[in-house]
């Protein structure tokens, strides 16, 4: 496995760094010796199959699991993040796959979770306000704030989630899968969002199945296979089938590339799973050469 | 759903929050009640059964008995329901956490004994001993609170033993007395029997609720209108100031015919209002309802999980001991059977019968107050009916089911209507 490590472009300094990081679930070792970094200004995506241990390395990063070993480095200090609360002072936000949203709550409510404003006298007017600006921000399209929850679609409540992550002006921001529940238009919005969340000097990590999406906003990517380091790319100096070589683990060379597409395309069709399937035909249209889909 | 309404004249004026072209152009008086309608048909029910149980419990009691809605019998339910509402009060609290206490009864039970040997056998100062006792149910629900959370023994298992335990630690505390009379001219036995607010007093105390509900209610119209947010219409608020003080008046004046409002009903209500204030309209209400709806989410938001639980703990154990402290001033009496027999079940059934779900992050302050009266209200009427306490468990128990099991059909008709 030919892994092409190339340290960020200039001298950034990493905002957040992560060393010989392991977490074990019983006898399920679900993260070994990870190492990450991610410089300010960065986005770095974290890409792996099913399992690999990307929402695990998210919950340690956002205070939920505490690692078994390793250190973790933010703003050139070691830190532990011994719960959420650690993880929203120093600064990293985190918009979980399950979105962790309260069902019997409103959507003000759900935004302002935890840091409601005038803590002895709701100040419902000014939540309210800020609400609408954030949600108006990310174009999103909610007919009112007022309602639970529960009633709003898999996207609005995708948007709800990252809203709520920007309130309160992280320096990191994680996205788990950020956009596998959306429609193309609101996908379109949440990497726009990215883009913006970067140029703003914020550090993003974005866990993503699809290969479209990690090229098109990405800096770096990460690959991760059975909780270990499997490969780190610039993003504009990888092919998808690359990726998706560590992804899957299969030596990186045409015809086991050729094989791992027809073998995507395959378990696409099984288990009709729609980023695989674009990863596969990407790969198989764009051929082995170019570089399409990086940003521009 | 109503029809859509077409795209008339775009007003450009629409508040900030009412932009999005799906929503229904309703406005006024009339939008209002379509809303409350949409809301009860996908499940949101709120206080509308109790309501409507109740009108249903006194028309057949009043059929039955034609003494049963006298001014005398309503001052004194009311009187009656004091105790175990406000113990029910904390019921509430634990409920909205998706949790229970079994063990208010012999909290409240303890608290009253500790009330009577330190005031009557013991002669320390009434209000001294007052706060003793109810500090007692304060460290009992801490106790609570730090069994659960390091612990992790669901509640109520560790109520249930607390339920025990405090039954046993009240009959030691009494051991050898068998009853202790409180003393009539005590300002205890005086506030729970024979304080009632003067008749002029409770006009004042009409107007000053109608007018307070009309001063926020506007305060927050205009505020919300400064922020370009839509408002509620100043004549609805000027409606709903005009009924309540109208329904609170007539209420009022027919109490007067009798002895008029107890002052022990009327710290009831009071709590009643705190309660509702700090679960609507502050940072820990939100959290109390965040945790009763998802922990997990609650934690992520770096919400204190555990604060939470165990303020809860200590609120209604407080309460409870609060209600055993009123109850055994109300009978100017402590005993080994104080807290004892249905105060337990009542005080839950009251929280649940009102609509406290038990499935944890939704109800009101006001289920403690419609609850008690429910169940007062057949109690009394049952009484009046010459019928013993056989009738009260069995009716008071099918109560409950039914409330439960409206509780049970609405949660699963509001998650069909994504409103869970
Ligand atoms: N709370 C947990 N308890 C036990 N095993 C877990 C837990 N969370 C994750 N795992 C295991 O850790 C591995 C990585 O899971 P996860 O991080 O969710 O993968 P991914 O998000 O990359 O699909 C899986 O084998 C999963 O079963
Ligand atoms: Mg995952």
């Amino acid at each position: 496995m030919s892994q092409v490590i190339t340290e960020p472009q200039g001298v950034r300094t990493n905002i957040l760094s992560l060393r010989g990081v392991s977490k074990n679930f019983g006898a399920v070792a679900a993260l070994t010796d990870i190492h990450l970094d991610v410089a300010a200004g960065e986005v770095v995506a974290i890409v792996g199959d099913n399992g690999a241990g990307k929402s695990t390395l998210v919950k340690i990063l956002s205070g939920v699991h505490l690692p078994d070993a390793g250190t973790i480095t933010f703003e050139d200090k070691d830190v532990t993040i011994p719960d959420p609360t650690s993880a929203l002072d120093l600064g990293i936000a985190t918009v979980f796959q399950d979105l962790a949203l309260c069902d019997n709550l409103n959507v003000i409510d759900n935004l302002f979770l935890g840091r409601e404003l005038r803590p002895h006298r709701l100040d419902e007017v000014a939540m309210e306000t800020r609400s609408w600006e954030l949600l108006r921000q990310l174009s999103a399209k909610i007919p009112s704030v007022r309602v639970p929850i529960a009633s709003l679609s898999g996207g609005q409540r995708q948007t709800v989630a990252i809203a709520r992550s920007l309130l309160g002006n992280p320096k990191v921001i994680i996205l788990d899968e950020p956009t596998a529940a959306l429609g193309v238009a609101q996908t379109a919005e949440v990497l726009n969002l990215v883009e913006r969340l970067r140029e703003r000097g914020l550090g993003v990590i974005m866990i993503s199945h699809n290969m479209a999406d990690v090229q098109a906003v990405a800096d770096r990517v990460v690959v991760l296979r059975l909780g270990r380091n499997n490969g780190e790319f610039n993003v504009g100096e990888v092919t998808p089938e690359e990726m998706i070589a560590a992804i899957t683990g299969a030596t990186d060379n045409a015809v086991t590339r050729r094989t791992a597409n027809i073998d995507l395309r395959a378990r696409a069709e099984l288990s009709g799973d729609p980023a695989l399937n674009s990863a596969a035909s990407d790969s198989a249209s764009q051929g082995s050469a170019t570089n399409e889909g990086t940003r521009s | 759903m109503t029809s859509t309404i077409p795209a008339v004249t775009p007003k450009p004026t629409r508040p900030s929050d009412l932009q999005d072209e799906r929503l229904l152009n309703r406005s006024g008086v009339r939008g209002v009640i379509a809303g409350f309608i949409d809301r009860v048909r996908s499940g949101d029910l709120g206080v509308l059964p109790v309501v409507i149980g109740l009108v249903v419990i006194w028309t057949v009691m009043q059929l039955l008995n034609r003494g049963f809605l006298s001014a005398a019998n309503l001052v004194n339910l009311l009187m009656e329901s004091s105790a175990t509402g406000i113990i029910a009060l904390g019921i509430v609290g634990v409920l909205l956490v998706a949790q229970i206490d079994l063990s208010v009864g012999s909290v409240s039970g303890l608290s009253s004994a500790i009330l009577g040997i330190l005031f009557v056998t013991s002669g320390v100062n009434v209000w001294i001993a007052v706060i003793l006792a109810m500090l007692t149910g304060t460290l009992i629900g801490f106790v609570y609170g730090q069994i659960f959370n390091r612990l992790g023994v669901p509640s109520f298992v560790i109520t249930l033993a607390g339920l025990l335990s405090f039954l046993g630690l009240q009959l030691f505390v009494l051991k050898g007395q068998g009853t202790i009379n409180l003393p009539f001219d005590s300002p205890l036995v005086w506030f729970a029997q024979l304080a009632f607010v003067p008749a002029w007093l409770s006009y004042v105390f009409v107007l000053l609720a109608a007018g307070t509900f009309f001063a926020v209610g506007f305060a927050k119209a205009r505020s919300r209108k400064a922020a370009g947010l839509s408002t509620a219409p100043l004549q609805l608020i000027g409606i709903q100031s005009v009924t309540l003080a109208v329904g609170l008046g007539i209420v009022t004046w027919y109490l007067n015919v009798a002895r008029g409002i107890g002052w022990m009903f009327m710290l009831f209500v009071a709590l009643v209002l705190v309660m509702h204030y700090m679960l609507t309209r502050t940072k820990w209400g939100r959290s109390v309802y965040a945790v009763g709806g998802n922990v997990e989410a609650a934690r992520r938001a770096g919400i204190n999980v555990r604060w939470v639980y165990t303020s809860v703990f200590m609120a209604c154990s407080t309460l409870a001991a609060v209600g055993g402290i009123l109850a055994a001033s109300r009978l100017a009496a402590v005993s080994q059977s104080s807290g004892g027999g249905d105060v337990n079940l009542n005080a839950i059934a009251a929280a649940v019968i009102g609509g406290t779900s038990l499935f944890g992050g939704r109800g009101t302050a006001f289920a403690a107050l419609l609850g008690i009266i429910v169940i007062m209200s057949i109690s009394s009427g049952l009484t009046l009916l010459n019928l013993d306490s056989s009738f009260r468990f069995m009716v008071t128990g099918l109560v409950l089911l039914l409330a439960v099991a409206l509780d049970s059909v609405s949660r699963r008709s509001r998650t069909s209507h994504g409103r869970a």
